[in-house]
């Protein structure tokens, strides 16, 4: 230890069992529902479009209770190309790390596979799951949730790509 | 070290008088190793015995002396030792050395204003140096020995308090119960929260330990962490308070020094860290004042050898 001193220790019984005064927690605090309720779900993938511009799209659903998002409960259709859209967007204008997308499937695109390419059940599940990732650790970040793109992604029935980039605040 | 006869022709020893009854504290050398040397105090006097043995029939010399020497000294600038205390006494005129001599020795009342410190860049210590002086090599003989500065602060409790947060986000409002700590202390504190919007996992508050060295431009600091402690587990919600109690004399300290000789600083820090579910962390750095209280006993001991 660095200091050898024997018999003076700071711990005295008093110090030792010393708190601070404490406000007391109201019960409605206690009992109210927390303020950092944030579900975000992709899911229901659809196939649309036939032949060369057949694509999945995926059921973003959201459950919030935070101020700065507009709307509580939303859903909206979103398709890989929104994502890479929105990540793009907020490596511009926000000063956040933004998390990773799961890899784009370029080999799977190519003619004459075994399976089915981008459509096959497995590669869909999978690439649902590493959205849901990516946009619940998006979302959750308080940087990002100023972003308008984030909003409008989350929130608008369609993404309007030639929005005017901001900040959004809270009015409450 | 003698090569074939050629070399040192002697060997010297020093001894500190009431070697046995003072104090030893525990300092780590260069290597990292922990030495037990005995302490002192500022303002006590450093007094003991040279002994020099013979090996040949006779030693040549341009003078014995010994010196007391406190030293600053940079890992990266290793030639360049910074004395800032030096106090000589000549033992011997030049002359010859027949046999094995005594001679005794007394630096009376020594200012020693910094405490002993070894850290990532710098160290600062103190030794008794003798030096018998030849025509070719001097033959050094170099002793250390540790020093503690005491201090008492006034007992004005000046608790640091504070509210921080991230705007809509988390709103968090901290208490220590003082600035400024002794080694042996206990930090006592609280945490009440405003308002929480995000999904927090766990909270910790650490110690961290900032060294740095130089003159501008050419800075180099260093971050420890020297302790985390982990004070809250799980989601907090709106008007929770949470108490902290940190035992300092678990942790390996040293107190704050600030600007020694403009050489060099070691502050202590308190890291508030709160990490939420997605691993993000959120913190508050604030400076606490570490200082060597002196006890009762070693206090007295003090005055009454000035």
């Amino acid at each position: 230890m660095a200091d050898g001193k024997s018999g003076a220790t700071g711990s005295t019984p008093e110090t030792s069992i010393k708190r601070l005064d404490f406000k007391k927690q109201t019960l409605d605090d206690a009992y109210a529902v927390p303020a950092n309720l944030l579900e975000i779900e992709v899911s229901n993938p659809e196939t649309h479009g036939l032949a060369r511009t057949r694509y999945t799209d995926y059921e973003v659903k959201m459950k919030t209770n935070i101020p700065v998002f507009k709307i509580k409960e939303s859903s909206v259709r979103r398709r890989y190309r929104d994502f890479e859209w929105l990540k793009k967007e907020l490596e511009r204008d926000s000063k956040i790390v933004v998390p990773q997308l799961p890899g784009k499937a370029v080999k799977r695109q190519l003619p004459f596979r075994g399976d089915d390419g981008i459509f096959d059940d497995d590669f869909i599940e999978e690439r649902r799951k590493g959205l849901e990732e990516f946009l619940n650790k998006v979302a959750g970040h308080p940087l990002a949730q100023n972003e308008r793109c984030l909003h409008m992604f989350l929130q608008e029935p369609i993404i309007d790509k030639n929005y005017v980039p901001g900040k959004v605040r809270v009015n409450n | 070290m003698s090569f074939f006869g050629i070399g040192q022709g002697a060997d010297i020893s020093i001894e500190l008088s009431d070697s046995e009854k003072r104090k030893k504290v525990e300092v780590k050398n260069e290597e990292g190793k922990k030495d037990k040397l005995p302490l002192y105090l500022d303002g006590e006097t450093v007094s003991g015995r040279v002994q020099i043995n013979l090996k040949g029939k006779k030693l040549e010399h341009q003078g014995i002396r010994v010196e007391f020497v406190g030293q600053i000294e940079m890992f990266y600038d290793r030639g360049n030792h910074h004395d800032f205390l030096s106090l000589v006494r000549q033992l011997a005129p030049p002359g010859e050395l027949n046999q094995s001599t005594t001679y005794p020795f007394e630096f009376l009342h020594v200012d020693k204003p910094h405490e002993t410190y070894t850290g990532t860049n710098v160290r600062l210590r103190y030794f008794v140096r003798v030096v018998i002086i030849r025509r070719i090599s001097d033959i050094v003989k170099e002793l250390d020995v540790a020093v503690h500065t005491l201090s008492s602060y006034p007992d004005i409790i000046n608790s640091l308090k504070m509210e921080v947060g991230i705007e809509d986000c988390l709103h968090i409002e901290f208490e220590y119960n003082k600035s400024k700590y002794h080694l042996r202390d206990v930090v006592v504190g609280k945490i009440y929260f405003l308002l929480v919007r995000i999904k927090i996992k766990h909270m910790e508050i650490a110690i961290i330990k900032k060294e740095t060295t130089g003159t501008p431009p050419n800075v180099y600091t260093e971050n420890e962490q020297v302790a985390k402690y982990e004070i809250m587990d799980g989601a907090p919600v709106r008007g929770e308070s949470i108490p902290i109690r940190l035992f300092l004399s678990g942790y390996e300290l040293t107190p704050t020094m600030r600007e020694v000789n403009k050489k060099f600083s070691c502050r202590y820090y308190l890291n508030l860290v709160l990490v939420d579910e997605e691993e993000r962390r959120y913190f508050k750095q604030q400076e606490i004042i570490l200082y060597r209280k002196g006890d009762a006993k070693s206090a007295r001991k003090a005055t009454a050898k000035e």
